[in-house]
């Protein structure tokens, strides 16, 4: 993987255009405002009373991607202006739970 | 030292750009996002390749450090801006560095480069000259740092604050979920530890939640002793920096040091305990 899955760090570039996912429970998607990728604004994982999993900022293309434990989850997007969408996914091992969210 | 002293909004950073005193630095793993636009005059650093020593593992010597500050143009006299992405891990990682070499006008932006984009701010792409400097850093500070050994000598005396979170704590992951799952040491956490994850001492734009939210977080809800030294720990020591920025900077706790070896040195070694599950 790349240099990120040495540190902690969310990658700051945003995420690369296809996950190598194994026997991951992976969660990815894209984040559209007015048609056009939100390139600036974050994607938040949170569990059970909104506790917080985990955070990356969206890609070039409005990406992002968590590797997840199997389970139920909340995905919260912030974005400049005030911008927030959130939606419920679920992830399991071995799949890619795709979330396309407007906002 | 109390809020005031280290932690500044975005406001004051704002009206600091371009003073002559203050060195404005972006700290990240990455750093391209500080190459797509970062706070005006703004200089990098590079969390691996400048803070950490490139063939051992462990950080940069103290020569190491003075050579990087006086090539970056950081002067002993500069008050020194720290930020980043990450809600402030790698800035607040910085933070306890610049502090174990001693320079001591250092302050961190509150919410970090996170709530300078939500709240729409001025991004830049240009890279700023600085002349080079002469700096002179002092010697390691291992009043804040803790190896393994202190670590385990720690087991059921100090207060072990595990700051990952939840399900890395109980051996579910080895990593935080943004990153695939593929190290190969143990999962579980150090006897005794107590797990107050990083993020409950933010609040959702990334600026710290306050003095009384932070104490209640650590001594009702957690169950830390505040009479007792306290160590703090979690992969690879950086989300444990931002822990140890708020009880020992922010809250004033005396004798707290940050385990950088953190897990991915303690799950790999031999024979030590682990203990799996959820915290209490």
């Amino acid at each position: 993987m790349s240099a990120s899955a040495e540190g902690c760090g969310a990658p700051a570039g945003g995420v690369s255009a296809s996950a190598a996912t194994g026997s991951q429970a992976v969660v990815e998607g894209r984040v559209v405002h007015q048609g056009a990728p939100v390139a600036t604004g974050y994607a938040r994982l949170l569990g059970t009373g909104d506790e917080f999993v985990a955070e990356v900022p969206l890609g070039e293309d409005g990406g992002f991607r968590f590797y997840a434990a199997p389970g139920s989850w909340t995905l919260r997007v912030l974005a400049p202006g005030g911008l927030r969408a959130e939606r419920s996914v679920e992830a399991d091992y071995g799949q890619v739970t795709k979330v396309d969210v407007t906002i | 030292m109390s809020r005031s002293d280290v932690l500044v909004d975005a406001d004051w950073a704002e009206a600091h750009i371009g003073d002559p005193g203050v060195v404005i630095v972006e700290v990240d793993e990455d750093t391209s996002a500080y190459d797509k636009g970062h706070i005006p005059t703004a200089i990098k650093l590079d969390w691996k390749k400048d803070l950490q020593d490139p063939v051992r593992r462990d950080f940069v010597d103290k020569t190491g450090f003075e050579a990087l500050l006086s090539e970056r143009g950081i002067s002993n006299d500069d008050t020194v801006l720290l930020y980043g992405g990450n809600n402030n891990w790698f800035a607040a990682y910085a933070y306890w560095y610049f502090k174990l070499y001693g320079h001591d006008q250092i302050l961190l932006l509150d919410g970090g480069r996170k709530k300078w984009e939500l709240d729409s701010r001025e991004l830049s792409t240009d890279v700023p000259e600085r002349p080079r400097t002469s700096y002179t850093a002092k010697e390691q500070d291992s009043s804040l740092r803790a190896l393994r050994d202190e670590v385990l000598g720690a087991i059921g005396k100090r207060n072990l604050v595990d700051v990952r979170s939840p399900d890395e704590f109980a051996g579910r992951l080895l990593a935080p979920a943004h990153l695939p799952q593929e190290q190969a040491q143990r999962g579980g956490h150090i006897p005794t530890a107590r797990n107050v994850p990083w993020s409950k001492a933010a609040n959702e734009d990334g600026t710290f939640r306050s003095d009384a939210e932070l104490r209640s977080l650590y001594e009702s809800e957690a169950g830390l002793d505040f009479g007792r030294d306290t160590i703090a720990y979690c992969r690879i020591g950086e989300r444990s920096a931002h822990t140890w920025f708020v009880l020992h900077e922010l809250l004033d706790q005396p004798n707290v040091k940050n385990y950088d070896g953190s897990w991915t040195e303690y799950g790999s070694l031999v024979g030590v305990p682990i203990e799996l599950g959820d915290g209490r």
